[in-house]
């Protein structure tokens, strides 16, 4: 492979990292919250508003049921009004955070879900209020599954972003793309797909490490 | 002729003119159709131990769960302290909460916090600094028998220690009131007497008032002044613990103590005949000093010949005497029998004549 094409996958693979890393955090800081009010709202939940929860559920479905191609273009407008333009890596992270949300969202409630209601009841009965019941029993108590959850989403932010080409944001799965397979270079293309395996690997391993540190269970 | 019964160990609480902690009065709850409570009235004095058994699905849960509002009552009045806690919100129940500590079958500690924060944390919700709770919740840990434990992560702790440690964050908020639901339930009959004896002791050192719901009558025995038993969602029988031991009424009540009470053997029970026989077997019950004299070698000496034992014993509850037995009184003379039960029921003995033995020579 020549230095340029080396400089090109190093410059897609930083493409890629920013894409899932800034999209995963925003998903991850929108879909938590996101996550505890579908718990939360709930039939036997601790804000139990049935209409909210319906309507959460609702909004959440929309988005997840969307092809991510087709959002990716849909967002156009709305990605205009937030980075500027509708083309290259940032404008990508705002339909790859807006579709990793809802996912993220779903995954995170799961695990929510599963805190022993005993827990809660335990809490309130010392007088707890929910932000606290929230603070020291939900969020802490699911966190080994929070944390996993989130690593899954990476993952596949990982495998979405290679869409994101589409809209020229680059990155690795554009590269495989466009040199690999229009241009029949099977070295860029076996060379892009190891990076990829190493960098879900590295996602996976380390999300693995964080959760077995954490799980007290 | 050397009889002697004492007076003195009958020191049976009253109850009379204490102070209540807990007054239910007539509450209900029902769930969808079925009543869960049905009209619950209820005292509890500051500094006792009242244990309500009941079988599962008789309503002890939902009632232990609605004195501190995490069931809401349907109807009828609960005053924790002196206070009505009926029909307030949840933000009103908050603070009342921290007077009242509680304990589970199942422990519900946070397993992502150490032994000493899960102890802390009812201080934590109480706004105490950081250096503040954690001394606190030290104290605890040595009252419990944990200071080791300290740092460890509940995940790494047996279902006692588990337990020992539910009861220090129980404690924490120096409570007036600990509610007890099932707590030993989950734990073998050893591990059980150590935390029954550990709540024995908590109440005796701070005077503490303890509520326990339980399915098992071991725990009432053991650890319990007052019995309470539910059933259907009533209380059908109230008392000191000796003296339901000693006379259930209810049937619930005496199905419940028919493993602790000495019951007449089956094989003589199915045998007997209830008009005619050689020998009328009659069940002797007596409690406190009736039950400490030496009734049985008076009876002999009164009446020789006249009785033989069958089956029986005496059982100690609260320091008082219960004692039961089946005795089986010859019929060749006719009069015996009437004597020996005029003899004992003079010595303050409930004597129930429950039939008549044929096979017996």
């Amino acid at each position: 492979m020549t230095p340029i094409m080396l400089e090109l996958l190093f410059r897609s693979l930083w493409e890629t990292i920013l894409m899932t890393g800034a999209s995963g955090i925003i998903s991850l800081v929108a879909g938590l919250p996101l996550g505890l009010a579908l718990v939360a709202t709930s039939r036997g939940g601790i804000a139990e508003k049935p209409w909210l929860n319906s309507l959460l559920g609702a909004i959440v479905n929309g988005f997840r049921s969307v092809p991510f191609i087709i959002l990716l273009v849909a967002l156009i407008p709305l990605t205009r009004l937030i980075v500027g333009t509708a083309l290259g890596t940032w404008a990508a992270i705002v339909p790859l955070a807006i579709a990793a949300t809802p996912y993220y969202a779903r995954i995170a409630e799961v695990s929510l879900r599963e805190v022993d209601r005993g827990l809660i009841d335990a809490v309130r009965a010392m007088g707890g209020n929910r932000w606290t019941i929230i603070r020291e029993v939900l969020v802490p108590e699911a966190l080994p599954g929070i944390i996993a959850g989130f690593t899954v989403t990476l993952v596949t932010l990982v495998g979405a972003s290679a869409m994101a080409g589409a809209i020229g944001a680059g990155g690795l799965g554009d590269l495989a793309i466009r040199y690999g397979y229009q241009r029949f270079e099977t070295t860029v293309m076996i060379a892009v797909v190891i990076v990829l395996i190493i960098l879900v690997c590295g996602i996976q391993w380390f999300g693995d490490r964080l959760v077995a540190k954490l799980d007290h269970k | 002729m050397n009889s002697f019964v004492s007076a003195s160990t009958i020191a049976a609480p009253s109850g009379e003119g204490l102070e209540e902690v807990v007054r239910l009065a007539n509450v209900k709850r029902r769930f969808g159709t079925t009543p869960a409570l049905d009209g619950v009235s209820l005292t509890v004095h500051k500094g006792e131990i009242l244990g309500i058994i009941g079988r599962s699905g008789a309503g002890k849960s939902t009632l232990i769960r609605c004195l501190n509002g995490l069931e809401q009552a349907d109807s009828g009045e609960i005053h924790i302290e002196g206070r009505n806690i009926t029909g307030l919100s949840e933000k009103e129940l908050q603070p009342l909460r921290r007077r009242i500590g509680m304990i589970f079958q199942h422990f519900n500690l946070l397993s992502a916090k150490t032994v000493e924060e899960n102890v802390a944390l009812p201080l934590k919700i109480e706004g105490l600094g950081k250096a503040e709770r954690l001394k606190r919740a030290g104290e605890l840990l040595e009252l419990v028998g944990l200071s080791d434990k300290a740092k460890a992560f509940p995940s790494a702790l047996s279902g006692g220690q588990k337990q020992r440690v539910g009861i220090a964050r129980a404690l924490a908020a120096r409570p007036a009131l600990l509610l007890s639901d099932e707590a030993t339930s989950a734990l073998d009959p050893e591990t059980t007497r150590s935390i029954l004896a550990l709540l024995k002791d908590i109440n005796r050192k701070l005077g503490l008032t303890i509520l326990l719901i339980t399915h098992e009558m071991e725990v009432v025995r053991s650890v319990a002044d007052r019995v309470a038993v539910i059933d259907a969602g009533r209380i059908v029988e109230e008392g000191q613990v000796w003296s339901v031991f000693a006379d259930p009424q209810a049937p619930i009540t005496k199905s419940l103590l028919s493993g602790f009470r000495p019951q007449l053997p089956e094989y003589i029970a199915t045998r007997l005949s209830p008009v005619s026989g050689a020998e009328q077997i009659l069940a002797v019950d007596m409690a406190g000093p009736a039950a400490q004299g030496a009734l049985f070698a008076d009876l002999s000496q009164a009446l020789p010949q006249s009785f033989r034992l069958v089956h029986g014993g005496i059982d100690h509850i609260q320091n008082q005497a219960v004692a039961r037995f089946f005795v089986a009184v010859p019929t060749r003379d006719a009069a015996l029998p009437e004597q020996v039960q005029n003899f004992l029921k003079a010595r303050d003995a409930r004597v129930e004549v429950l039939g008549y033995d044929t096979d017996h020579a």
